[in-house]
């Protein structure tokens, strides 16, 4: 197994850095403040082989960056390049790009045979060549049995195999994008097509980048997720770095369900004043001079305590492997995740936070 | 799916059954009580039993004009599919254009039917019609009105002006429900132009394109008033289609009896013609 | 104020869409009707709506037949899952909609919109139309709609299905709060657990047009009265193994994996239904027991890893907290918590668990 693997690693070899420079786009004609901008000022460098996640919610922009990366859209100012080389100005052929859309694109009066070698043929393989790839392809996506069937006749998640197939047969591909790829996908199938994924980039280490609103789908996926909101990249991580150090509030309330909990505090003396106590942190805060301060605690980090914050339990719901806890306190609501068998206290109750994860934020940008 | 219980909707029917009635069963009705019997006028009749259906299924002249309407039909189907389907694709997808076009494609089919007829009849007068003149002008020996080759080229010219826009507007519409993903897909895989069209949007325009044909079969294997002016079915028998020939039986000679049992015959092929396309059509589409 | 479902079934042709099913949704309830695309959800509500005529049985509502009573004259209202609301109308006069057709005078009207919008989140919103707005504040509207007539019974279908991530889970948290003190019976559909979960109330899962089971929703979640309910409210899925029970000493029938409980059922062969939250790469429980397994994937959510891996002719799902990396072929070892197993008979049925 591992030396078929060796064997064809060589031909997964033509793969690709992708470095974008300073990158924005509006897609008006005269640009007078930020919202007319769709992308701004992004700077992004992604080694060879890597998993990409572009997470945001609808309108930050993602899907308006992955065109620019695969040529489907010429950016208003700033540059693409492909191993170093300047590919702004190419279409998505010159640029050898595979991508993978939202609903599944399946060419309906061909086989699933030909549907899969279509790209080959038109790159002018020869059969033999063409009948080897589409059938190792096939095996891979377990898709042998359905070769000779009709393309429109499968499931959605069968065809979005297909398109999926059609980028992966080629071995001239630089990078493979896919917009929202599971959006048709029932969830109980959801699973299956994941972990798919993420097998086929661990077996052929190709440069993938998969764009999503969806958190679950982005931190599984990738091994560096970027997340991007109004237009900006507010922060690049491993899915760890951004669950455990959220570098700007927006990070905080759209990865991890529920989000960070994000109350007004202030700071005094380099340490974080919240509600007239002085919360412990491991980093001492210099710069202070800040239009809004506040405080950022993940519910996974917080416990029931004997001093500490007071707080008022609102509700409790219970999903059968944690208890979410809502709460409230003098300067707002705070969220609390429990294991399953944790005793909830009732009505007025104490909490602590875990320190090493309490966070303190100027402007909404993390004060370091 | 029984979606309600209401019963009162059905009321609003009504109106609907009355006018169905009035338009299309009574009408069909004496047609078919015609076409039995031999009329002495002063409504007196006689059963003949199938003797019009045997004659008429029999005479030469019915062979004619069926086969003049067939072919008719062919050529006209033959021209203006590939033609309305060419135009919707160079038409823009977007900016003003689109209006602009739309509304020149529209324009055409907003005319009335012996309008187009008459507009056309003095447009390709040898004398002096501009199409007439000018072909004449330069070396062309053009005479509609006396030549049967002039004639049939100026009635299918003059359908193809008047209905190619119809294919037109159903093949846009088309086109334009096609996921743009579909093109980026198809450029990504390196496809070609003619793959694009091949592959992605015929089989789209599958749908809209039947509806074409249908539509254009019927209407062009039924075409009446435009020849009727035009040419008047001219020059001899040329250009007398099925329709016309029809009318000159039942009206010209007044032959009820043989006219009902042939526009029985004619709808029934029609009918039958349609039926089989359409099955062909859609057990194609339950195949996928 | 109640609604009942009597042996209500639904044929379209020869194709069954609904078994017949009964089923007594009691006055101030959410209802889930949980299950995946083509399970019957939405020909169940549009059966409960009167927009659809079962096949046979009766609809009672209210100690009432109203099997045949047409939609108009009964007091429900719906949301869908595309954003339905008059794109020519204000946000204002989407939601007032329901309230001018009765006639109710304009300042009552007025009171009550700007009620629902609070509560709703649309109060600036007001003057707005429906495509000025996001997709989340959209289906809002669509929600206002339906709570501001006070309807006797309110049909969600898969309401948050077309919202992003984050603004799913926002509303999903609202929901049970704008429901709690109406007098009124909500039926939620959805085809995701986590949904069913998060409401809490009722949970009835169906599969293939069969209401499998139906009670609260944890303890439908706990207590699984079979396998196909247990494998509907599971997600990700459960895994199931085939057993054999002899004395205390249990053994997996694939791989020989041992363990002794007290479990007080007979001796013989049983299927073992096990949440992916109760196989973890540390111990937990008081009883766990070990299991091996070549790693198929794993995947890092943040705070939690999910490791796919086989074992015998299986395929596990696990999931631990915390950042579990784990390598493709890799062999690893597991610990699965034997106080939260349930074991299903050979028919299925839940004998035993935890």
């Amino acid at each position: 197994m591992n030396f078929y693997i060796l064997i064809k690693a060589t031909d997964w070899l033509i793969m690709a850095k992708i470095t974008l420079k300073k990158l924005s786009h509006s897609y008006l004609a005269n640009q007078n403040n930020d919202a007319d901008w769709a992308l701004r000022g992004v700077d992004i460098d992604w080694k060879d082989g890597g998993a990409y996640a572009l997470l945001g919610p609808s309108g930050c922009g993602k899907t308006t960056l992955l065109n620019i990366i695969s040529g489907l859209l010429k950016p208003t100012e700033g540059e693409v390049l492909f191993n170093d080389k300047d590919v702004t100005t190419l279409n998505p052929v010159e640029r050898d790009i595979a991508q993978i859309f939202q609903f599944p694109v399946i060419y309906d009066t061909m086989t699933v045979y030909d549907n899969l070698a279509f790209p080959l043929k038109n790159r002018g393989l020869s059969d033999t060549e063409i009948d080897s790839k589409v059938r190792e392809i096939a095996e891979m996506l377990e898709l042998t049995s359905t070769l000779n069937n009709r393309a429109s006749g499968l499931t959605a998640d069968g065809k979005q195999k297909i398109s999926l197939g059609r980028g992966l047969v080629r071995s001239d591909v630089n990078v493979i994008m896919f917009d929202e790829p599971l959006t048709v996908i029932d969830p109980h199938l959801k699973w299956v097509l994941r972990s798919k994924l993420k097998e086929l980039h661990q077996k052929i280490n190709r440069t993938m980048i998969y764009v999503t609103h969806d958190q679950i789908e982005a931190l599984t996926f990738a091994d560096q997720v970027v997340v991007m909101h109004e237009g900006q990249i507010v922060q690049t991580g491993s899915p760890v770095e951004l669950f455990e150090k959220p570098k700007h509030t927006f990070v905080g309330h759209f990865i991890g369900s529920p989000g960070m909990n994000i109350l007004p505090c202030e700071i005094k003396n380099g340490q974080i004043n919240f509600e007239g106590k002085i919360l412990p942190t491991n980093t001492s805060f210099k710069k202070t001079n800040f239009n809004k301060t506040q405080v950022g605690i993940r519910p996974e980090f917080i416990n029931f305590s004997n001093d500490g914050i007071q707080v008022k339990i609102k509700r409790v719901s219970d999903t059968g492997r944690h208890k979410v806890i809502d709460t409230e306190c003098k300067s707002g609501s705070i969220k609390i995740l429990a294991s399953a068998n944790t005793e909830i206290p009732t009505g007025s109750t104490y909490i602590s936070f875990d320190q090493k994860y309490t966070f303190a934020y100027g402007d909404n940008w993390i004060i370091e | 799916m029984n979606k309600t219980f209401n019963q009162k909707a059905w009321y609003f029917v009504i109106p609907v059954f009355v006018l169905v009635a009035f338009n299309a069963a009574v009408p069909l009705m004496t047609v078919v009580n015609y076409s039995f019997q031999e009329t002495f006028g002063s409504n007196v009749f006689a059963w003949e039993g199938t003797r019009w259906f045997k004659e008429i299924l029999h005479s030469e002249r019915f062979h004619a004009s069926l086969g003049r309407q067939a072919i008719f039909t062919f050529i006209i189907l033959l021209i203006q599919l590939p033609l309305g389907i060419f135009i919707a694709l160079t038409m823009p997808k977007k900016g003003w254009g689109v209006p602009v076009c739309l509304i020149l494609m529209s324009m055409p089919l907003l005319i009335p039917w012996n309008v187009v007829g008459a507009m056309w009849n003095i447009f390709a007068l040898p004398d002096i019609g501009f199409l007439g003149n000018s072909l004449n002008s330069i070396g062309f020996d053009y005479n509609f009105t006396q030549q049967s080759g002039d004639a049939w080229f100026t009635t299918i010219l003059m359908d193809v002006w008047h209905w190619t826009s119809l294919v037109v507007l159903l093949s846009y519409a088309g086109l334009n429900s096609i996921q743009p993903a579909y093109y980026q897909a198809a450029e990504i895989d390196g496809a070609s132009r003619w793959d694009i069209f091949r592959y992605i949007e015929l089989p789209k325009m599958k749908k809209v394109l039947t509806l074409a044909i249908l539509l254009r079969f019927m209407d062009s294997f039924m075409i009446y008033t435009e020849p009727f002016v035009l040419t008047g079915g001219g020059p001899g028998n040329a250009t007398n289609f099925l329709s016309l020939d029809l009318v000159k039986m039942a009206l010209g000679q007044f032959d009820l009896g043989p006219a009902a049992a042939m526009s029985l015959i004619y709808f029934l092929i029609v009918l039958l013609i349609c039926w089989i396309f359409y099955s062909l059509m859609m057990k194609d589409e339950a195949r996928t | 104020m109640s609604l009942e479902l009597k042996e209500v079934e639904k044929k379209v042709g020869i194709e069954t869409h609904i078994y017949s099913t009964n089923l007594k949704l009691e006055k101030n309830t959410i209802n889930v009707l949980l299950g995946s695309t083509l399970a019957g959800k939405t020909t169940l509500m549009q059966i409960m709506a009167g927009l659809d005529k079962p096949t046979s049985g009766e609809i009672w509502f209210n100690g009432e037949n109203v099997t045949g009573k047409e939609v108009q004259k009964r007091n429900c209202s719906m949301v869908y899952q595309q954003f339905i609301n008059y794109p020519n109308f204000t946000v204002f006069d989407n939601i007032a909609s329901p309230l001018k057709i009765t006639g109710i005078n304009s300042d009552e009207i007025k009171k009550r919109v700007g009620k629902v919008a609070e509560l709703l989140k649309l109060t600036t919103m007001l003057n707005k139309k429906p495509d000025e707005l996001s997709g989340g504040q959209q289906q809002r509207t669509a929600l206002a709609r339906a709570l501001v007539k006070d309807s006797d019974l309110i049909l969600l279908d898969e309401p948050l299905a077309n919202l992003d991530f984050k603004l799913r889970e926002e509303l999903r948290e609202e929901l049970p709060k704008l429901f709690e003190d109406r007098d009124c019976i909500v039926v939620y559909a959805t085809t995701e657990p986590l949904d069913a979960l998060m409401i809490g109330g009722n949970t009835a899962t169906l599969l293939e047009g069969n209401v499998v089971q139906y009670g609260k929703t944890l303890d439908v979640y706990n207590k699984p009265e079979n396998l196909t309910s247990a494998k509907v409210f599971s997600d990700p899925p459960m895994n199931i193994a085939e057993i054999n029970k002899s004395g205390d000493k249990f053994t997996l029938t694939d791989n020989n994996v041992q363990w002794t409980s007290n479990v007080n059922i007979k001796d013989g062969n049983y299927k073992i239904g096990i949440r992916p939250h109760n196989i973890t790469t540390y111990k937990e429980g008081s009883n766990s027991v070990e299991i091996n397994g070549k790693v198929l994937i794993s995947e890092l959510s943040g705070s939690e890893s999910l490791i796919h891996f086989t074992n015998g002719k299986l395929n596990w799902v696990s999931l631990s907290n915390g950042i579990q990396q784990r390598n493709i072929g890799e062999d690893t070892k597991l610990h699965m918590n034997v106080d939260e197993f349930l074991y299903f008979d050979q028919s299925n049925r839940l004998v035993n668990h935890g």
